[in-house]
């Protein structure tokens, strides 16, 4: 068994199984981006029917384990090896998740997330360093990438307090949507 | 939630996918890319073409070693930038095109200027990239800022040191083997990810020191973890120093109190690490397995089907070995059949057919049915492989299991699935001699409307060497020239080889044979026509009836004991030479693989879903093509039994040597398989010089070396010994490595002329009784005590002694007699004070015997034994009896 709890790729994908962005950290798995594609390919076909929409869901494939999440138009994987623990994958993804759900104020979808590709893949770099988890909170890992973009002139106790305006909202839709 | 699944309409489609990266093109980008170079920055704009470059790069798209060095310049004068939102894409897009060395050089200033920064991000984000690109030189340059940023009190900032040190320690792990003190503060931190992170690197760099690990963990598990990710790795370090220490210690086990408490974290990823941490311990009692088997249970109805999965996963592990500690959950297992998740679904199945008893199997296979409809092909192989082993299991049950295989045989699916029941049914037909008709008929059926080649010509094959040998072997005979009139050439030819083989092993059926044959002789394909034409020469088909001979068949129907590697190779010489080919002259040893192939197919066998791993080739065959190659060792026969392998050296050490008994009549062969770890080294005329002193019934008889023995590239050698012919002598044996070692040089790969005589310690290796007798099954395990005569038995009754527990008082009389358990009689229920088992083996010289084993307990922890042994021979069973009285 690995010592360190390994991540080998983060994977959101569209509707029809096409790339928002991927990050894959173990070259070992797989090489070329012929199996990349191909092994999102077999990703997608196997659990876009699925209905991973309230809770987040798991299967294996060719002995990897995989987490996924989806919403509106936008489907989230998270892969570990054979013998990972599977609910510190599921872990990784809703800090993921949350946070781009942060990030993009809620708006999850799939032409928001490329308007805002530039916070999807600082997000992914906060999330995930070489496969080792960096971060897993998702209000401190939105908070990291976001502080980036907020004009630097904005005090410090009115960034924090704008994003937690951001959070509450995106709490109260979330739950009135339920 | 009930959130609808909005389903847009096409036109929507069409337009409202707007892109931002719509009709973009790497050229026009690689243009725009210039305006890094404008002398007034515009912060905005530059981020925008970075996101479009990282587009790209995502997408798929290559960047030419040009484009790439162009790119990555341009990109470095963004440092003049002072926009945060910039620098931080940046520092991205510098780690997508990871540049070469001599790039690296010119951002480097930039970056240990950002590692100086007041900016904590900054200085995490620099420290990042730089360790990604850096190399050995520069790292060194680098090292003191390292090990302060480990110990900064800005968690981000330790967290980016500490990962990137578990990266560097892979390339360059001396230095930063040089941190440890500063890793072993972070340890301690307060910030949850920087204790989750120093651990890692502290384990990893401290792994290979087993006396450190445990001194580590034997401080933290008293300590306070705050991180659950921290906790979960200390399962794991901690399960690895008790598998480490499990050996020597007698009573309880140390570190499982530890291990138990995790069970009642609260964060469930701690939970389900200790739980799963305690199924796979070595020889897990049911006391130690029960608390976490009640959490998994509690999984089992999470709402979460992570949690779910994760459960029925570890149970699914959990039940090959302890069937019993997992029935408990069984009730809740069979409402999982129905769970959305079909992974869940078949995890759950397949948990339950290794679960459930004799009783329950008809029930189950009811459920099954209904389920196998609605689910993917890849799940059905699953569940076929469950219900092959679980036919193995109660082969009384073979008719309900076998039926059930031949429906869903007859059912549309692919070519895998399909190869997995016919496997599936060949394997029954095999161990199972009562299902054998009824397979081979399911089977016949089955080429009669099969689309797949492959599978006709395997099944033709197996009809072959099956079919002849039931009770009506014509009836078959229609099924197999059905073939010949309706299939494609491949199959017609196969079809023709087992009409050859009914014909020659069946002399009633010769005469029909002969005029099918002869039909085919006017078949279109060439190889057809090829094979009746030497079928019907060779088996004598000019319509004189004779007995087929012995070499003819060996001739048609034999195995070619060469391997095909080595035929090839002989083949393309003959094509080159004027010379006639010899199959004789071909040689039958195995060459050992050079280094390079091996290592190329490096990737594991993916084993699908929740498979048991794949059975290891029949090793027994391996050895036998490997003993019957060496003309030394060709001439002792064939050998009864091949022990397991036993390692006599210690993990990690130069040489790795373990050891296989091969036990014959009236010999016994060591087989060492050695490895060289040294790729400075290469070993020459390698051989085991063995001390028999401790053996007095053995005589040495010969020793062959191995003429040379590369790094990494295993190779044998053997030792041969003389015993009385069949008497199942033990002894101890001492054993010493000796061999001749040359220096290697590490760029040329080659050795030196002169090498240095050199010999290397091994463990003891024992001959015991056990090696005397072979584990076989019976199916039927009453049916073959009766089947044996009263006289042939011997009862007697034996004190165990002081033993932990029934279970394990049972094991050990397993193992000291090496015969196979039956019908599950292995595994003791928890509790119990009495225990029934029931033992099945063949015996040196060829005895069947069988042994029923009354346990119970006398006292608290006494055990006693009452056993009976029956066998075809009396003095056998005395001399089982003898092996529990001296064991």
């Amino acid at each position: 068994m690995q010592a360190c709890p390994q991540v080998k790729n983060i994977l959101v994908l569209d509707s029809e199984g096409k790339r928002v962005a991927v990050k894959y950290y173990s070259d070992e798995d797989w090489p070329t981006s012929g199996a990349k594609e191909a092994f999102e390919k077999t990703v997608f076909t196997k659990t876009h029917k699925t209905n991973a929409r309230t809770e987040a869901e798991v299967t294996m494939i060719d002995s990897y384990v995989i987490v996924y999440k989806f919403v509106e138009d936008l489907h989230f994987f998270v892969t570990g090896g054979e013998d990972q623990n599977e609910v510190i994958l599921a872990s990784v993804l809703q800090g993921f998740f949350d946070a781009v759900g942060i990030l993009l104020r809620g708006n999850v979808e799939k032409s928001e997330a490329l308007e805002n590709l530039d916070l999807i893949l600082l997000c992914l770099d906060e999330t995930i360093d070489g496969g080792v988890p960096l971060q897993t909170d998702a209000a401190v890992l939105a908070n990291k990438v976001a502080s980036h973009n907020i004009d630097s002139g904005a005090p410090l106790s009115e960034q924090t307090l704008a994003q937690a305006l951001v959070t509450a909202r995106e709490h109260l839709t979330r739950s009135l949507l339920k | 939630m009930a959130q609808p699944l909005v389903k847009k309409d096409d036109d929507r489609d069409d337009e409202a996918e707007y892109s931002p990266f719509m009709g973009i093109e790497k050229g026009a980008v690689l243009q725009e890319a210039r305006v890094f170079n404008d002398p007034q920055l515009d912060p905005r704009r530059c981020s925008q073409v970075i996101t479009k470059l990282l587009y790209l790069l995502n997408q798929g798209e290559t960047f030419t070693k040009v484009e790439a060095t162009e790119v990555f310049f341009a990109v470095t004068k963004l440092f003049q930038s002072r926009d945060v939102g910039l620098r931080r894409m940046l520092y991205l897009m510098i780690k997508e095109l990871s540049p070469s060395a001599d790039e690296v050089i010119i951002v480097t200033s930039s970056l240990m200027k950002d590692m100086n920064s007041k900016t904590d991000m900054y200085r995490a984000n620099a420290i990042r990239v730089l360790c990604r690109i850096t190399d050995g030189v520069l790292l060194t340059q680098i090292e003191r800022y390292l090990k302060q940023a480990i110990v900064d009190k800005n968690p981000v900032v330790a967290s980016a040191a500490l990962v990137s040190g578990i990266h560097l320690l892979q390339t360059n792990p001396e230095v930063v083997k040089r941190w440890s003190n500063e890793v072993q503060e972070a340890v301690q931190s307060r910030a949850a990810l920087v204790q989750f992170h120093a651990l890692a690197l502290l384990h990893q760099i401290r792994q290979n020191d087993r006396l450190a690990v445990s001194k580590l963990v034997t401080s933290l598990t008293r300590g306070t973890v705050r991180s659950p990710l921290a906790q979960c790795l200390l399962i794991r370090y901690t399960s690895q120093v008790i598998r480490e220490s499990a050996s020597n210690s007698q009573g309880d086990r140390p570190f499982y109190d530890f291990l138990e408490g995790c069970l009642r974290h609260k964060a469930e990823m701690v939970i389900f690490e200790a739980a799963r941490a305690i199924t796979e311990l070595s020889g897990v009692t049911s006391r130690e397995l029960t608390p976490a088997i009640t959490v998994l249970q509690l999984f089992l109805s999470s709402s979460k089907p992570v949690l779910r999965f994760a459960a029925v996963r570890t149970l699914n592990k959990v039940a090959m070995t302890h069937p019993m500690a997992v029935t408990n959950c069984n009730i809740d297992m069979e409402s999982l059949i129905s769970d959305q998740n079909r992974s869940i679904a078949t995890l759950a199945i397949t948990t339950l057919l290794k679960t459930g008893n004799e009783s329950s199997v008809d029930r189950l296979m009811k459920q099954i049915t209904n389920f196998m409809s609605d689910i993917a092909d890849e799940f059905k192989i699953v569940v076929v492989e469950a219900i092959r082993s679980l036919c193995l299991k109660f082969p009384l049950k073979y008719r309900a299991l076998m039926n059930f295989l031949s429906n869903i045989l007859r059912e549309e699916g692919g070519f895998e699935y399909k190869k997995a029941i016919v496997d599936s049914i060949v394997i029954l037909i095999r161990d199972i001699p009562d299902a054998k008709e009824s397979g081979l008929l399911h089977l016949c059926e089955f080429i009669e409307d099969c689309e797949f080649t492959y599978l006709s010509t395997q099944i033709l094959h197996f009809l072959g060497i099956e079919g002849p040998k039931t009770s009506d072997p014509s009836k078959y005979i229609r099924y197999i020239y059905n073939r010949v009139h309706l299939e494609n050439a491949t199959v017609r030819a196969a079809a023709v080889s087992t009409l050859a083989k009914f014909g020659a092993m069946v002399d009633s059926l010769k005469p029909r044979v002969f005029v099918l044959l002869r039909r085919c002789l006017f078949d279109s394909d060439d190889e057809v026509r090829d094979r009746a034409t030497l079928y019907l020469n060779t088996l004598g088909g000019d319509g004189e009836v004779v007995e087929t001979d012995k070499d003819v068949k060996e001739f048609l129907f034999g195995a070619l004991e060469i391997p095909l590697v080595n035929l090839e190779t002989s083949l393309r010489n003959y094509v080159a030479s004027e010379e006639a080919f010899d199959i004789n002259s071909v040689p039958k040893e195995v060459k050992s693989q050079p280094l390079a192939e091996k290592k190329a197919p490096g990737k594991k066998q993916p084993t699908g879903l929740g498979a048991p791993p794949a059975a290891p080739p029949s090793t027994v065959d391996a050895y036998e093509k490997l003993l019957s190659s060496i003309p030394e060792l060709a001439s002792l026969g064939k050998p009864f039994k091949s022990s397991a392998p036993t390692e006599l050296t210690e993990a990690e050490t130069e040489y790795a040597v373990n050891v296989v008994k091969h036990i014959y009549d009236r010999h016994v062969v060591f087989q060492y398989n050695c490895t060289n770890t040294i790729p400075e080294q290469l070993l020459e005329e390698v051989s085991v010089v063995v001390d028999s002193s401790d053996a007095e019934e053995f005589s040495f008889v010969l020793s062959k070396p191995l003429r040379s023995l590369p790094y990494d590239s295993p190779g044998q050698t053997f030792v041969v010994f003389e015993k009385p012919e069949g008497v199942p002598a033990v002894g101890k044996f001492s054993n010493t490595l000796k061999f001749i070692v040359k220096e290697v040089d590490p760029n040329t790969g080659e050795a030196d002329e002169d090498g240095v005589d050199d010999e290397y310690q091994l463990e003891e290796l024992e001959v015991v009784s056990a090696d005397y007798m072979q584990k076989v099954g019976v199916s039927n395990f009453r049916n073959a005590w009766e089947s044996l005569d009263a006289d042939l038995e011997r009862v007697d009754e034996y004190g165990l002694g002081p033993r932990e527990s029934l279970a394990e008082a049972v094991n050990a009389v397993i193992s000291l007699l090496g015969m196979q358990p039956c019908e599950g009689t292995e595994v003791v229920a928890s509790n119990s004070r009495s225990h029934t088992c029931l033992l099945s083996g063949v015996f040196i010289g060829n005895v069947r015997v069988l042994a029923r084993l009354q346990f119970g307990l006398t006292g608290p922890k006494e055990v006693a034994m009452k056993l009976a042994v029956k066998s075809e021979d009396i003095a056998v069973s005395d001399a089982i009896h003898e092996i529990v009285a001296s064991g």
